[in-house]
């Protein structure tokens, strides 16, 4: 269980977290997610000790991390930045990491197996791919066999396969009991990984909640209906109390009704339907509508990226 | 599925002595794991004798031209003449290996799991320093006895020198406790300015640049910053006794360098424990 209360980080002037406190439980998949520069890796780092906070504290399993006294054996951790000696073999850095927690020597070479690194263990890290290091980086955090797990950004630049790989890792790691702390900006990798999410933007929390729940409160649902009279049609959704989302040749998208009320209107009216479609706002959707604005980094074109249109018109 | 080998419990209580072999061990595989430990030390082994051997050499060799002087000086302390020449540009490599050790951690982030694994960050870099010092002491003496050795046999004529006369062995064994501390001076300026490049500037600056630019200075003031500065001090341990225009006896000199190199590791230690990593 980690829990952070309160905590705050200020770089300079920039306030990268903004007296942020949430829960992290176990057996279940947590996502952390936040636009880039939203404050993900600092709340990390505050939770591994490796900054202090200027307010709030972090506690693993009720006690600092600066308290623990084989902290490896408790919390593993994939950092952003690459964080082993480029110098060193995989095998070495793993070594290193093991003496210091009197691990056998023996736990290295399991770890090494099991993230399937076991040609390139004795070569120096300096020629590892990206995949190679984020391999690596697990296998350090596996290396303690911890209850807790904090990972941040674990499927960056890695090829589908090895994100399968990591996502069902960190699926059959929660199924054992343990916490596992997931952080990511990528909304989609999120949905089919994370139980649970914590939203944050500008390092102020904006969401802890169920997956599910997140979809659902974050996005309105609408209704894609299709028909060759839609004019008609309009006009009866509007006086139904129906919202007119968007407008496309013959389709429309309607908020605050659901498709069998709008199937109800229609039949009622004679009027002929083409398509009747519930649209699910996607993950990706429900972030980018809560964190809107609150990105570090925008683009200059524009608002938000918009969702790309499905077919028939605006989502 | 992570749990093949069977694990000790977590939350048991390690006593100081096992976590101070832990800290110690891990300390030992990140030295001898990269391979700048190898280089440097190779460096050393074959610099400093080498470069004993072609100062003397060419000492010895000048002999009849030399200024009376110059002679007298030599032939009243041959073991500075021999230990401060090849060690002028020995030193040099722990010097490089020194701020290696330490900042060599931040540029390939590589402190991160440091500290993930030590969170306790003053023993961490008290570990590191106990090794290193160890490693550069033992390696100090091999290049020590043999430099002196194949220096007094060169010089040998002119100004004969053995390990029993009077300050002598003491002066050897100082080379190498010289080097240790060095070393350490190095890792404390690594751990404090944590760019290799810039700490490497820094300690090159301390060992050869801060000392002529002393002199300079007017008067009695020159001569006593000069004494006082970390490897000028330090080097008088090099020496059979002191020399009479030496402000600082051999092991005060030598307790002036390590009084720098412990107020450094000091502020090193206090910044380590307040910054973010």
């Amino acid at each position: 269980m980690i829990e952070a209360r309160d905590l705050s980080k200020r770089y300079g002037d920039k306030l990268a977290v903004d007296h942020l406190s949430f829960t992290v439980r176990p057996g279940t998949v947590t996502g952390f997610l936040g636009p880039n520069g939203s404050g993900k890796s600092t709340t990390m780092r505050l939770l591994l000790g490796l900054d202090r906070p200027d307010t709030g504290s972090a506690t693993i399993d009720g006690r600092h991390y600066r308290d623990l006294a084989e902290p490896l054996r408790v919390v593993g951790a994939l950092l952003e930045a690459r964080a082993v000696h480029s110098g060193r073999s995989a095998y070495n850095n793993l070594l290193v990491l093991a003496q210091s927690q009197g691990l056998p020597r023996k736990r290295v070479d399991e770890v090494i197996e099991l993230v399937g690194l076991g040609s390139v263990a004795k070569k120096r890290v300096k020629g590892f791919s990206l995949g190679m290091g984020q391999r690596l980086g697990i296998a350090a955090a596996l290396l303690g066999n911890p209850d807790v797990l904090v990972l941040d950004e674990p499927v960056n630049g890695l090829d589908p396969e090895a994100i399968l790989w990591i996502r069902n890792l960190l699926k059959r790691l929660a199924s054992e009991g343990r916490t596992v702390f997931v952080s990511s900006h990528l909304m989609n990798e999120m949905a089919v990984t994370a139980d649970h999410l914590i939203v944050i933007g500008r390092g102020k929390l904006m969401a802890d909640c169920t997956t599910e729940e997140f979809i659902e409160r974050s996005s309105e649902k609408s209704v894609l209906v299709k028909s060759p009279d839609v004019a008609r049609l309009a006009e009866l959704i509007t006086a139904d109390g129906g919202v007119i989302a968007a407008t496309d040749g013959d389709g429309l998208t309607v908020r605050n009704l659901v498709a069998p009320q709008i199937g109800h209107l229609a039949a009622s009216a004679g009027i002929e339907l083409h398509e009747l479609a519930p649209q699910a706002a996607s993950l990706e959707e429900a972030f980018m509508e809560l964190t809107r604005g609150s990105s570090e980094y925008e683009g200059s074109i524009g608002d938000a990226p918009a969702p790309l249109p499905t077919e028939g018109g605006a989502a | 599925m992570t749990t093949a080998t069977a694990l000790p419990p977590v939350g048991h209580t390690a006593s100081i002595g096992v976590r101070t072999e832990r800290l110690l061990r891990s300390e030992w595989t990140k030295l001898v794991t990269v391979r700048s430990t190898l280089w440097s030390l190779m460096l050393l082994v074959v610099i400093t004798p080498g470069l004993t051997a072609l100062f003397t050499w060419a000492n010895d060799h000048n002999w009849s031209q030399a200024d009376p002087s110059e002679r007298a000086n030599i032939v009243a302390d041959p073991t500075s003449l021999i230990l401060g020449t090849g060690f002028l540009f020995g030193q040099l490599t722990i010097c490089v290996l020194g701020v290696l050790v330490m900042a060599g951690e931040y540029s390939t982030g590589s402190i991160r799991s440091s500290l993930l694994a030590v969170p306790k960050r003053t023993p961490m870099l008290a570990a590191k320093c106990a090794i290193f010092a160890v490693v550069v002491f033992v390696f100090g003496e091999l290049v020590a006895f043999p430099s002196f050795l194949i220096g007094a046999k060169i010089l040998h004529n002119h100004a004969p020198v053995s390990l029993g006369d009077p300050g002598v062995l003491r002066a050897v064994i100082g080379g190498g406790l010289y080097l240790a501390v060095l070393g350490l001076f190095a890792l404390a300026i690594g751990a404090l300015v944590r760019h290799t490049a810039g700490a490497i500037t820094g300690v090159i600056a301390f060992v050869l640049v801060l000392a002529p630019l002393a002199q300079l200075l007017p008067g009695s003031l020159g001569k006593h910053v000069h004494a006082y500065l970390p490897s000028e001090a330090g080097s008088l341990i090099g020496q059979a006794h002191q020399a009479k225009d030496d402000l600082l006896s051999p092991w005060q000199g030598f307790g002036v360098f390590c009084l720098w190199t412990v107020v450094l590791l000091g502020l090193a230690a206090w910044l380590l424990n307040r910054r973010d990593a």
